[in-house]
């Protein structure tokens, strides 16, 4: 009977490898599919199971995980909330995560490749993967201006250190509480994000990298870039500047601000031209440069690329083909063009920079459980927007809009030892529709030399003019200067 | 070239009994289960788990017992099959144990009274096992002997099937009747008339293989065998469908059949028997998925378990989750979320080690399993009398057909049936019923590696070496 036996042997035999190679696809073919299924509550499980890495702004998290004795064993707790939600985002049951709390996930789970040797020791020991910390780039005090002066308004505002690309402040207003979307309380976080949905002012939007509004004048710091490019005009170059310019091939009129010219006999300089806001004298400029030159230089500064700080930041956008009265309407910032508060800074940011721009960036450090750094950023070139001497005539053009043109606001801006700051800046005004205000816009710089800051204010709704612009978004631009430099 | 006669200097070698290196095994399979143990409080937070000592001394004490009398009783036996069986025994509890310390967290925090434990319930029933297991070995020196009690057999075999059905102690729990409820015990009858039952094969088919091996009859190319040698396929066919239909108990079922074709081919040597059998079961499958509404959801829930994610399908979904989430290592000892999964330590048992030790330690309890009825089937080919041969083989297909369903069933190879995972799964006919599996085996192996009784040695003058 030894011959059937060895058969029988061989058909278990085949039985087993049935079993093994089953099990085998089960485990490591198709678990992420398994795992990926929205009815599998060990997902969840497991990530609420475990230590979630804090999110931290110098030393103090803004984020961190509360151990709690329901089901779900960890609790996210946000200790300003509202100020930093634009960067953490929040880390719900139902809606999923966003923010730093989205694109970081893997550090702050522990799941991150980075922590292998770490995953190593807890394999052998049986333990719990433990999520790492993530450190941003945001100074608590500038955010903190950044917030306080935002209050009430809808707006954002960015902040960035020019010579790196590090965001120092980023704010949106309205804002909302990402610890009632964090909670264990699916009910109290569906209505708290049906409010949220239904709110007109729209405190979901992450207004300061997402949100797209004409940048209004402060695109002239584009357009004056160009000029600069070009070779033809330097920052005492005459241009015409009349009351009214007769935008070429139609009918239409463009008048400045003022309704005035902007200069006596209708002429004025560049640097005038852009301490004044001279609206006339720009269009007169695009058209002269024509869109594509307007185009490359605005594509320099970082339009038309979508930045992932690692948040996804909204891709700013100069228009396609505009025609000539379009072109010269587009070197006023108005038309088609849109830009975040982040492309508005980078433009200030890359001008402050000897003209090269760098890659924003959020996240300074990577670090274990234990908080040891595992890796920290480096700061990386986006590219040349200006060469270095036209960025340096392009930053006395903007002390000159401080201290003698439309950002009167940020004069006298002193250090904490009280010594005076050059600071320079553009302010912008933008229609969106004809029966809303207008947004405001701040876009600034400081200190003049070696600057340390570059920021943009943006608060829609915000006024009706130049001044108006200078009112509302330029004390919002000091706060934060100020704050930064001391 | 002359040759040279080799002068026969040696006697019999007396074969090693390698008790010493089952000991050593033994030892291990209690480190590793006294080691899980500590992980799973460990890894749960609830510290060194309540009486862990007294339980680790008393699991010991009972696999020292089984050493000292396996030494003394069966000293040639196999030495891996009493580790094997320890091993699995003693993961079983630490998962067990394991689910219990989930059980209980959860009833803490929902403030409901905390149920009470299993795996001391699952020791008592080791216990019993090991007691069992000894009797056996006491009681049965050699293995022939049951060959005289082959229809005693039959009879309480089908007896112990049919208890289930007798009311007053029937019971059906979870929708299958294959439980008798005396007093507070209830017991899996089906579990011990496995053993009743390849007791009862092996011995008829020694006697009648000769007659069930004549061909006859011819047909496309393959020898059938006469019409009137197919009576006892057809009986024991008629039984597993009557299991079927009045127990629902699809798993045994499935078991009895494939055991007695299986077994009807080692003793004949014809395949023609299996290609009966095989039809046979054709002609099962498709008359039960078309009249039992039971059956039929089975395999509508194997085909797209997803499908039925909320209700039918929920056990194996929920498997597969485990599966997955446990990957290529595990979660690691009381990491995972094997409560979630219903019945998790009895029919779900393997799910809940494959999320906790993952692929790796899923294969290795698998190994385990293949180990074991390798050894079977080695006692099988070794033993000298026929009976014993194949009582051994059927004993070892009959654990190794269990474990396939079990196993196919909660990863989704073939339809779920309901069936124990041998020594793993919490319960005690099926504890006890494998550790008289596993006492049988160790009988049969012990007489097929004894040495024939020493004969008088030939006294050396009696040869001579011749040279020249």
């Amino acid at each position: 009977m030894t011959k059937p036996i060895r058969r029988i042997a061989v058909v278990l035999s085949v039985l087993l490898i049935a079993v093994l190679a089953n099990v085998t696809f089960i485990q490591v073919f198709s678990a992420d599919d398994l795992r990926a299924r929205s009815d599998n509550q060990r997902v969840l499980l497991q990530e609420y199971g475990r230590e979630r890495g804090p999110i931290l702004v110098g030393v103090d998290p803004v984020a961190r995980s509360k151990e709690t004795d329901g089901a779900l064993r960890y609790l996210r707790v946000y200790a300003e909330g509202e100020e930093y939600a634009s960067v953490t985002g929040f880390y719900s049951l139902v809606y999923g995560a966003t923010g730093l709390e989205r694109t970081e996930n893997d550090v702050l789970t522990g799941s991150s490749d980075l922590f292998f040797v770490d995953r190593l020791q807890q394999l052998i020991a049986g333990q719990q993967p433990r999520g790492g910390g993530v450190t941003t780039t945001i100074d608590s005090r500038t955010q903190d201006a950044a917030w306080r002066g935002l209050s009430g308004a809808r707006g954002a505002v960015v902040a960035i250190e020019p010579s790196t690309g590090r965001i120092l402040a980023q704010v949106q207003s309205p804002s909302f509480d990402p610890n009632v979307l964090s909670s264990h309380d699916p009910q109290a976080i569906r209505t708290y994000y049906e409010e949220l949905l239904a709110d007109p002012e729209q405190p979901l939007i992450n207004r300061p990298i997402v949100a797209l509004n004409p940048p209004g004048s402060t695109f002239k710091l584009v357009t004056a870039a160009a000029a600069l490019a070009s070779g033809r005009f330097t920052p005492e170059s005459v241009l015409p500047g009349p009351a009214e310019y007769d935008l070429p091939l139609s009918d239409r009129t463009l008048r400045n601000w003022t309704g005035e010219p902007c200069g006596p006999g209708g002429e004025v300089t560049l640097i005038e031209a852009l301490a004044q806001s001279c609206n006339t004298a720009f269009a007169w400029l695009g058209n002269e440069l024509g869109a594509d030159a307007l185009r490359t230089q605005s594509q320099a500064f970082g339009f038309d690329t979508a930045f992932n700080i690692p948040l996804r930041a909204s891709t700013s956008r100069f228009p396609d083909n505009p025609d000539a009265p379009q072109t010269a309407i587009s070197a006023i910032g108005q038309f088609d063009v849109r830009a975040t508060a982040l492309q508005m800074a980078m433009v200030a940011a890359g001008i402050g920079n000897n003209g090269i721009v760098m890659e924003p960036y959020l996240v300074q450090e990577l670090r274990g459980p234990d908080l040891s750094i595992l890796r920290t950023t480096t700061a990386s070139e986006f590219g040349a927007a200006m060469s270095s001497q036209n960025a340096a005539d392009l930053i006395e053009m903007m002390v000159a809009v401080v201290e003698r043109g439309t950002a009167s606001v940020l004069r006298g801006v002193t250090t904490a030892e009280g010594q005076l700051v050059r600071v320079g800046a553009k302010t912008g005004t933008a229609q969106t529709s004809a029966d809303r205000p207008s947004v405001a816009w701040m876009v600034a710089l400081a200190p003049a030399t070696n600057p340390q800051i570059a920021v943009a204010v943006v608060v829609e709704d915000g006024g009706q003019n130049e001044i108006s612009s200078n009112a509302i978004a330029g004390p919002i631009a000091r706060a934060v200067i100020e704050a930064a430099l001391r | 070239m002359k040759s040279t006669n080799v002068p026969a200097t040696d006697t019999v070698t007396r074969p090693a009994t390698r008790r010493n290196r089952e000991l050593f095994l033994l030892v291990v399979a209690w480190g590793l289960g006294v080691l899980g143990t500590l992980q799973v409080g460990w890894a749960t937070g609830e510290g060194t788990p309540q009486r862990f000592w007294v339980t680790v001394a008393v699991v010991g004490a009972l696999a020292l017992a089984a050493h000292v009398i396996v030494r003394w009783r069966v000293p040639y036996a196999d030495p891996l099959l009493l580790p094997l069986a320890t091993l699995l025994t003693v993961l079983g509890m630490t998962m067990i144990y394991r689910l219990d310390v989930a059980a209980a967290q959860r009833a803490i925090r929902n403030n409901s009274p905390v149920p009470s434990p299993d795996v001391y319930s699952q020791l008592i029933w080791f216990a019993v096992g090991i007691t069992l297991f000894a009797l056996v070995l006491l009681i049965l020196r050699d293995h022939r002997v049951l060959q005289r009690y082959t229809y005693t057999a039959g009879l309480i075999g089908i007896v112990l099937l049919l208890l289930p059905l007798v009311p007053g102690i029937g019971a059906t729990i979870n929708g299958a009747t294959l439980w008798v409820r005396l007093g507070g015990l209830s017991f899996q009858p089906a579990e011990l008339a496995k053993i009743a039952l390849t007791i009862f094969f092996a011995g008829y088919l020694v006697v009648k293989r000769d007659a069930l091996a004549l061909v006859r009859v011819r047909f496309l190319g393959i020898g059938l065998p006469r019409p009137r040698d197919l009576g006892p396929i057809i009986v024991a066919w008629a039984l597993s469908l009557g299991i079927l239909i009045f127990e629902r108990d699809l798993g045994t079922s499935l078991l009895f059949f494939g055991l007695f074709v299986a077994m009807l081919y080692i003793s004949t040597q014809r395949r023609s028997w299996i290609i009966l059998g095989a039809g046979l079961f054709a002609i099962g499958s498709v008359f039960s998925y078309l009249a039992f509404n039971h059956v039929r959801v089975r395999v509508q829930v194997w085909i797209d378990p997803f499908a039925f994610a909320d209700t039918g399908g929920y056990q194996i979904v929920q498997s597969l989750y485990g599966f997955a989430n446990g990957g290529l290592l595990g979660t690691g000892l009381g990491n995972g979320y094997p409560q979630l999964v219903p019945f998790a330590n009895t029919d779900f048992v393997l799910a809940s080690l494959g999320e906790e030790l993952g692929l790796a330690g899923f294969i290795a309890i698998i190994l385990l399993y293949a180990i074991m009825v390798q050894r079977g089937l080695r006692i099988s080919v070794a033993v000298r009398d026929p009976f014993g041969q194949l009582l051994a083989a059927g004993l070892s297909i009959t654990l190794a057909l269990q474990v396939f369903v079990i196993v196919g069933g909660v990863t989704r190879l073939i339809p779920l049936t309901g069936l124990t995972t041998p020594f793993l799964s919490y319960g005690g006919s099926s504890l006890i019923a494998n550790w008289i599996l596993i006492a049988l085996l160790l009988v049969i192996s012990h007489r097929a590696r004894q040495p024939l009784p020493e004969v008088e040695p030939i006294p050396d003058n009696a040869t001579q070496v011749v040279s020249r």
